[in-house]
């Protein structure tokens, strides 16, 4: 039988150094996730999220303790054997979109396919651009969309290798009100479709009426981690 | 990391796709390394075209097969010896003396050259008419005048020149003389004459300073190395000389590639500071593609792939620099030759040299590099983290080992070139210390100004004070590689300036308010009293007058000069032991002297039978003597042992006869001898009017004034600063460059700061203001170390080179930076202009 846990960390603990000062920001953190499970992590400024996806997508080492994304150990391999990991079991989606200036919405999908060679890599990404409706905009270059259009190129790269799981960070975090419905209702629906695991940081507690489960971060531990007993897990209506 | 990442198409499309919109300013980083390059390959090439050239014309630079030279008349045995040599034969005798021009009643000392026969047998003498060059012999009293010394006293062909006793016509403008170069006419510019005509001028007496040559021109199928084989000995036992086409080429090839080797040393700075100019720019490129980075980085680009990316990038933007740096060598080579044309004794036969050429393309490729690859390493450091995290601290870029390994591969290849371009190691190493001190005292400086901006910047100032100011610390700052692309601009014009002042000003003040400016030379004894007379009617002082007497070296502490020389390894170099020593004889020493070692000896001492004389002390320790040993002098065939007895210092910088050897009184007053007499003239119209009657009345003394010396240094230094300020000028326009480089990669930032500022509601005139205080620091900081390192260097230059004290030219100290700070002040608010004019809503949305 096939492991259903896509995402384990295991007394996750990450310390930096301020001056003379050791910072604990994240301290015996575990939970494991679910293939196909939805997850938001909250938490007030500090708390800690950023560091725990960071570690989780193999973005940075912990200090201690261990991440494992689909039976791999984190704690054994090199940075490039990380990327390789995240290149093939990863997507991404940030708050500040990270498209690359220098490129097309349409190449800038292609990026992560280009890296591990798939074959016909524009052609999925013209598909995804399609799905996103941003059919029209391929050829423009990120400075002329509006933010609502260049997160929604970073959602279709996220998509273009068919990650496993898929991390975001506060998705909406530089859209109005309208543009983030919109965007959450696009990741959802790419995120049910591909059957991706998803895992979202936030501030908005909206977001989380879309999620199966809910972690609560303070103080850099686990302050609560339960289903979501509101979630509607439904799409936003269109 | 290997190679492996370059072999993926992937990493070629990201580069060029990402380079799109940033072709442009890659291409302008890279480009201020172009004119190094330029200057190698140009360089380069003009060495091998030299080369070739000097090989083809080998024999006219002898203008004979062989040539045989002597300093005193041809005794009986060699006029025996030239006349069973056979061939076809001409004879030259030259010597120094005045000329004298009826027509302007000007005069000046000159090379006179008596000729007779069909020299040159190759190459041919360059005159105006050409005809008078194969007619002079034949028409009489005609002479050659050097074109420079007419030009001078404004003489036609057909005017009159009174050599000695003698008046010729001036039949033709000297050009050019086989084997000899423009430059060494300046010096003592060389007069013409018919052999049959040098008794007549009554200029040559007995005891006359003069040299003997003859020239030789054989059947092509006979051996001259072999000849010489077969007539060395009886030159070596008649102390003369002898040269060869082959000895010349060999020499001259010898000159023109130190010549070759010392431009390319000049030219490397050039390239070096393009390469920081490189540096500079691929630092601010790669800062600015940290977001992308570690956005690749963080949806699986490997560490070397990126690296690969903005390598690939770098290195078509440094291979396109290259390629455009060589095809400006390539055409500035053939300018070269006209540049150096004074210093040139052949010909230069321009080609295209593809050794060189890729000599010089490899090098600038190399360095260029090793340059991109020092900012581009940091590139594998960045962590995807950053798309997450933008305020992540960087890691220490200083610990990273590879980037120490790129350090000593850099100074490795700045030793290597500099050891390739020396002949000997230490020069080389010489040359990397200097400029790694150069460099290393720049950025030191550099890091002193921001230093002194970041701590004692005053709140109570005013904003656009502290402002511009802080704009010399903060992020990104551009204040190190602009004190280096000015500061080491201005060193090297600077430097080139002072020596040049410096060299003046030591002639000029040798003459002082009550030190001798005129040496009257070659007055014979029955003439002395004449011309202090002369000098009583002029109502000038006889400050000095000197008995010289010439005579050569037999034996050195009982061992033969002869034997000596024919050791396997002669510690004594050769010019000591071969060369004529004018020596004096007197009672008392001058203010130029100083005892160093042993007791003055002014008076033979009757009771030894040993004659103590006088050695100065670099002379001494060339001849590898000191106090009590013993040294032998021939005069005329008649021997005298002599006891070192003292050694002393001597200013040689006065302008006053001094002397390797002086005799104490009552040896030489028998021996054939002439007069030096030194006087002090207080006006130039004096010293004319003196020359005249001196040139009239006593054609065979020659005189020596402070200003023809003035002249003549001043000719050459404009001759010689001629050449050298081309390749100051790579310099400068290369630092001009890194400066518009480093300008231009702030004015991103700059733009920005001052749309925030606008939105701000800050003015335009402030605006302007911060930017101005900014540059005036920079200029300043940057002129004042340059002229700092100038002042080093040419101390440096005065103490060890010309063993004088230093004195500063204080209008160029002070000017020199002025003019500095006004340049880069030009150059910062050229490229910062428009910076007031876009919208700062236009600037504030776009990613700059």
């Amino acid at each position: 039988m096939k492991d259903p846990i896509i995402l384990k960390t295991d007394k996750l603990t990450k310390t930096y150094k301020s001056g003379n000062v050791r910072i604990t920001v994240l301290d015996n953190v575990s939970f494991a996730m679910e293939k196909g499970s939805t997850c938001a992590i909250l938490g007030p400024s500090g708390s800690g999220k950023t560091t725990l996806l960071a570690l989780c997508a193999g973005l940075d080492r912990p200090s201690s303790g261990f991440v494992s994304l689909n039976g791999i150990q984190f704690n054994h391999l090199n940075e490039d054997d990380l990327a390789d990991v995240r290149n093939k079991y990863t997507g991404f989606v940030f708050q500040t979109f990270q498209l690359i200036p220098t490129l097309t919405a349409l190449e800038n999908v292609m990026v992560p396919a280009e890296i591990c060679g798939t074959p016909n890599a524009k052609g999925r990404a013209m598909e995804l651009m399609e799905q996103v409706s941003l059919g029209d905009r391929m050829h423009h270059y990120p400075l002329q969309l509006s933010g609502g259009e260049q997160q929604r190129v970073a959602i279709a790269r996220a998509f273009i290798n068919r990650p496993q799981i898929l991390f975001a960070d506060e998705p909406t975090g530089n859209l109005d009100r309208e543009t983030g419905d919109m965007i959450i209702n696009l990741l959802f629906e790419l995120n049910t479709v591909a059957g991706t695991t998803l895992i979202l940081v936030t501030h908005d507690m909206e977001l989380t009426q879309h999620v199966t489960r809910i972690i609560q971060l303070k103080g850099g531990v686990i302050i609560s981690d339960s289903p979501n007993n509101d979630e509607a897990a439904k799409p936003i209506s269109k | 990391m290997g190679l492996k990442p370059f072999l993926e198409p992937w990493v070629w499309r990201m580069a060029w796709r990402d380079s799109r919109t940033s072709r442009g300013r890659l291409l302008y980083s890279i480009t201020s390394i172009t004119l190094g390059i330029a200057a190698l390959v140009a360089i380069s090439s003009f060495g091998d075209n030299i080369k070739v050239s000097i090989h083809n014309q080998s024999k006219a630079l002898l203008g004979a097969d062989l040539v045989i030279k002597s300093r005193r008349p041809f005794g009986k045995e060699t006029l025996e010896l030239i006349r069973s040599l056979g061939g076809e034969q001409s004879r030259q005798v030259n010597f120094s003396s005045m000329v004298y021009f009826p027509k302007s009643g000007s005069s000046r000392l000159a090379s006179v050259r008596a000729l007779d026969g069909d020299f040159p047998y190759y190459g041919a003498i360059k005159t105006v008419p050409a005809s008078a060059a194969r007619n002079f012999q034949k028409r009489g009293t005609d002479a050659l005048v050097e074109d420079n010394l007419m030009l001078q006293f404004d003489a036609q062909v057909g005017d009159s020149i009174a050599i000695g006793a003698l008046t010729f016509r001036i039949a033709g403008r000297l050009k050019k003389m086989p084997g000899e170069t423009l430059a060494a006419g300046l010096i003592k510019p060389r007069v013409y004459i018919p052999m049959a005509y040098l008794g007549r001028t009554k200029l040559i007496r007995k005891g006359s300073i003069a040299r003997y040559r003859v020239y030789f021109k054989f059947d092509p199928e006979r051996e001259t190395e072999q000849l010489l084989q077969t007539i060395q000995p009886h030159l070596r036992k008649n102390r003369l000389r002898a040269d060869t086409v082959q000895e010349r080429k060999e020499r001259l090839g010898r000159i023109f590639e130190n010549l070759s080797h010392f431009l390319n040393l000049a030219g490397f700075i050039a390239l070096l500071l393009g390469g920081v100019g490189v540096a500079s720019g691929i630092h601010v490129y790669t800062k600015q593609k940290i977001g992308t980075v570690a956005l690749l980085r963080c949806v699986g680009a490997k560490a070397g792939q990126t690296f690969a990316v903005y390598l690939i990038q770098a290195a078509a933007m440094g291979l396109a620099g290259v390629c455009l740096g060589t095809l400006i060598g390539m055409g500035v080579q053939l300018f070269l030759p006209s540049i150096l044309s004074d210093f040139l004794p052949v010909k230069i036969t321009v080609f295209i040299s593809w050794r060189a050429i890729l000599l010089g393309a490899s090098i600038g490729l190399v360095i260029s590099l090793l340059f991109v690859l020092l900012p581009l390493i940091s590139v594998r450091k960045i962590s995807p983290l950053l798309t997450l995290r933008s305020a992540l601290e960087e890691s220490d870029s200083q610990k990273d080992p590879l980037r120490w390994f790129l350090y000593f591969l850099i100074a490795a290849a700045i030793g290597l070139f500099a050891l390739a371009q020396t002949r000997v190691w230490y020069q080389g190493l010489w040359y990397a210390a200097g400029l790694c001190v150069a460099f290393g005292f720049l950025t030191g400086m550099g890091k002193l100004l921001m230093n002194l901006a970041r701590n004692y910047l005053s709140n109570s100032w005013s904003y656009v004070w502290r402002q511009g100011l802080a704009n010399l610390y903060r992020p990104n700052n551009q204040t190190v590689i602009v004190m280096l692309a000015i500061g080491l601009g201005t060193f090297f014009i600077i430097t080139i300036q002072l020596s040049r002042n410096m060299l003046l000003e030591h002639v000029s003040l040798a003459s002082g308010e009550n030190n001798p400016n005129m040496v009257l030379l070659d007055i014979q004894a029955d003439q002395r009293e004449d011309l202090r007379d002369l000098l009583k009617a002029f109502d000038l002082p006889v400050l000095e007058e000197t008995p010289i007497v010439t005579m050569r070296l037999a034996s050195i502490k009982g061992r033969s000069v002869q034997e000596i020389r024919e050791a396997p390894k002669p510690d004594i170099p050769h010019w000591a032991l071969r060369r004529e020593y004018h020596s004096t004889y007197r009672s008392h020493l001058t203010n130029t002297e100083t005892i160093i070692a042993g007791t003055w000896q002014g008076k033979l001492n009757q009771r030894s039978d040993t004659i103590a004389v006088s050695l100065e002390k670099d002379i001494a320790h060339d001849l590898d003597v000191t106090l009590g040993d013993d040294l032998t002098f021939d005069i005329n065939g008649v021997l005298f042992k002599t006891r070192v007895g003292s050694i002393r210092e001597v200013n040689w910088h006065r302008m006053q006869p001094n002397f390797f050897v002086v005799f104490p009184t009552g040896v030489l007053e028998k021996a054939p001898k002439f007069y030096v007499l030194v006087t002090k003239v207080p006006t130039n119209e004096i010293t004319a009017k003196l020359q005249r009657t001196v040139v009239q009345k006593f054609p065979n003394v020659s005189t020596i004034d402070l200003t023809l010396i003035l002249n003549t240094v001043d000719a050459v230094l404009g001759r010689v600063a001629f050449a050298i300020n081309f390749i100051t000028l790579l310099i400068v326009l290369t630092g001009l460059m890194v400066l518009a480089g480093a300008v231009m990669s702030s004015r991103y930032q700059h733009l920005g700061e001052s749309a925030l500022l606008r939105t701000l509601g800050a003015s335009r005139a402030q605006i302007t203001k911060i930017l101005l205080i900014e540059y005036l620091f920079l200029g300043s900081f940057a002129a004042v170390t340059g002229v700092l390192l100038a002042v080093a260097a040419c101390w440096a230059l005065s103490y060890f080179l010309f063993e004088a004290v230093y004195l500063p030219a204080t209008p160029i100290i002070l000017v020199g930076p002025l003019v500095v700070i006004g340049i880069t002040i030009l150059i910062g608010m050229l490229n910062s202009r428009g910076i007031c004019d876009r919208p700062p809503l236009e600037v504030l949305r776009s990613d700059v």
